[in-house]
């Protein structure tokens, strides 16, 4: 049983994710392509870091796993089934066995060596994919359903969906709009409670162990490689799951999901939000997503529109400035964002939040000298 | 008495310096053996050669009819030997509650065991333990502090209940007493002695020598690498050529 703390922690989670359509309305992300994407990436962002947060290493490749997740999961829905469950579960599996091989090999160094190995393996999965792999994944076009598919198990259960091609659904349930939402919120509420459970136990214990001081735990008996090569499992199956959960929501799967841009995201988001904390990686995949979608939607006759109060003269000129941040440019206001919150908040949003509560705490009179429990 | 630890013929080079050169040991067991010597006389080398931080040249360690050499550091910790270091090796960035817990975790599941689902809150048994070696060191009253911040003679004391929560057969330490004031060292050595009562083997590296005699059943002398004598505490301070390593006794 977690604590009670863990309970309330638990059930303002889930609460915040049932309500999402209507607490993100007044920011204008209410509708549910985005609201999956803040479930979907807060799930490949929770399982890193178990790794990143807890054991201290920083893989630099962790969208492979991703990439696994989604060619796995189309894979399931051509042969198999298009009910998603399926699906996601050969997703986690082999999101896992893929990490279970690069951690392996990459856990044999520390430091920037294991983040420059587990890169060159992600770089080496993109490539491949785009060449010798692509039977398996249908290279630059990347792989797709199409009417001559199997599925087996649908044929079986006698579900024929005709000529059309399919979407993926749960026992009729289309995956798509707030369905489809639900669909991956649900999946996010089970990764954060297992990752609760794994940041309250004795395994958890040891994986902060490992980041704190691999020689005494050593010397201690204990053996730390299997510890960090089991949290490196865990968090490829985290982004195998997400990935899965990619191709449930529209059923494509692609190799620029491998890319390195891909994995850095995901670093940024856990950064970002509070690495090692619960809460933080959720907070920072959402920030990152939704900030993506404002900013990369904008276009030059939007901004025109905004600047139209300037004098003629100076509105080009803050139109091509300001045209730098957004749309294909969004990535440079992310990198803006990620410098002012590393220099001001190295401890992510969180240790804002945390900050802001102890703040509130010391100006509400004769709650001072309550013990400050850490926010997460 | 039967030895518990037995050394023969170490020899240890780091290029041109032989830092041991051909030592030989035997711990009997249920004492404590100090081992003394003048700055840069190998005694760390030579405990290092215990746990698995070195290999030696030749030679070899015997703990308990197991050889300590080529198994890894957590093999040999698992074998009942553990060590508290020179430099306090803690895990900085957790509690003290955590940092003897860790220890007391390793001892009950051995080298390697994901147990994730049992929250540690419940692992009342693991905590009590814990809790009762913080006392036992006087620190239990900080068990919620960051073992990164305390004193250095806070961190080996932690240290020291860190090893001793898993109950070894044989503690090694390395200068357990080096950055304590004189009271606090009265105190660790108070500790020292009730936990040699228990039965419990212990070699000792230490250059207070207070802190020697109040301790030591026996004492070796190492001296540029080699054991030059070893006796009786009692014996040891008249001997000669240990007089002789420490500048004409000036510390003894
Ligand atoms: N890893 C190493 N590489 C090279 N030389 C080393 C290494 N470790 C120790 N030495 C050298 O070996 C010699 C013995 O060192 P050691 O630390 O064992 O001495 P010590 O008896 O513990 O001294 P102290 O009382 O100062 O702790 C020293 O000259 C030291 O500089
Ligand atoms: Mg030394």
């Amino acid at each position: 049983m977690p604590t009670r703390n863990d309970m309330l922690l638990l059930t303002g989670f889930v609460a915040v994710v049932l309500a999402a359509p209507f607490l993100f309305e007044p920011i204008g992300a209410g509708y549910p392509d985005l609201l999956q994407k803040f479930a979907i990436f807060g799930i490949f962002a929770i399982g890193f870091n178990i790794l990143f947060g807890l054991t201290g290493y920083l893989s630099f490749g962790h969208a492979a796993f991703l990439g696994v997740g989604s060619y796995t999961a189309v894979w399931t829905f051509k042969l198999l089934s298009m009910n998603p469950l399926p699906a996601i579960v050969l997703a986690t599996l082999f999101g896992g066995l893929f990490a279970a091989l690069i951690g392996f090999i990459s856990l044999r160094r520390t430091g920037i060596y294991f983040s420059i190995l587990t890169l060159a393996f992600a770089q080496m999965s993109y490539n491949l994919a785009y060449s010798v792999l692509t039977p398996i994944t249908n290279g630059e076009t990347g792989l797709q359903l199409s009417q001559g598919d199997p599925r087996v198990l649908d044929i079986a259960f006698g579900r024929d969906y005709g000529a059309v091609l399919p979407s993926s659904d749960l026992f009729g349930l289309e995956m798509t709009g707030y369905p489809g939402f639900y669909f991956c919120g649900a999946m996010l509420i089970v990764c954060f409670y297992i990752a609760l459970r794994i940041f309250r136990s004795p395994f958890g214990m040891m994986l902060r162990a490992v980041k704190s001081n691999q020689n005494r735990m050593n010397y201690t008996g204990l053996n730390t490689r299997p510890y960090a090569l089991t949290a490196f499992i865990i968090s490829g199956m985290y982004a195998g799951l997400a990935g899965g959960l990619l191709a449930v929501t529209d059923p494509l799967a692609g190799a620029e999901r491998m890319q390195w841009t891909a994995s850095g995201e995901v670093v940024l988001m856990t950064i970002l939000g509070g690495s090692g904390t619960l809460l933080g990686p959720v907070i920072g995949a959402a920030v990152i997503k939704y900030f993506e979608n404002i900013f990369s939607a904008f276009n030059k006759s939007m901004l025109g529109d905004i600047f139209s109060f300037l004098p003629e003269s100076l509105q080009s000129g803050a139109v091509s400035v300001a045209s730098l941040f957004v749309g294909e440019g969004w990535h440079l206001t992310l990198g803006a964002m990620f410098v002012l919150i590393v220099i001001f908040l190295p401890g992510g949003l969180m240790e804002g939040i945390r900050r802001i509560g102890a703040l509130a705490r010391r100006k509400k009179p004769g709650g001072g000298a309550s013990a400050s429990t850490p926010a997460e | 008495m039967a030895s518990i630890l037995t050394v023969q013929n170490v020899n240890k080079r780091f290029g041109g310096l032989k830092a041991l050169d051909n030592v030989n040991l035997e711990i009997e067991a249920g004492t404590v053996h100090a081992i003394i010597g003048p700055n840069g006389a190998g005694k760390s080398t030579l405990l290092n050669c215990f746990i698995g931080r070195l290999e030696p040249d030749t030679g070899t360690v015997i703990f308990d009819g197991v050889s300590l050499l080529g198994i890894k550091p957590h093999e040999i910790n698992q074998v009942g030997v553990s060590r508290v270091f020179q430099t306090p090796e803690v895990f900085g960035n957790l509690t003290l509650r955590d940092n003897v817990m860790i220890p007391a975790f390793a001892k009950r599941d051995g080298s390697f065991r994901i147990n994730a689902w049992k929250g540690v809150k419940r692992e009342t048994d693991i905590e009590a333990k814990a809790m009762a070696m913080l006392e036992n060191v006087g620190l239990a009253r900080k068990a919620d502090e960051i073992a990164g911040q305390l004193s250095r003679g806070d961190k080996r004391r932690l240290e020291l209940a860190m090893c001793l929560v898993q109950e070894p057969k044989l503690l090694l330490l390395d200068e357990p007493t080096a950055g304590m004031a004189r009271a606090e060292t009265n105190t660790t050595i108070d500790l020292l002695k009730k936990i040699a009562e228990t039965g419990i083997t212990m070699v000792v590296i230490e250059h207070d020598m207070h802190v020697v005699f109040s301790l030591a059943d026996r004492i070796s002398v190492l001296a540029q690498g080699t054991v030059i004598a070893e006796d009786l505490p009692e014996r040891i301070k008249g001997n000669p050529k240990v007089q002789e390593a420490y500048l004409g006794g000036a510390h003894l």
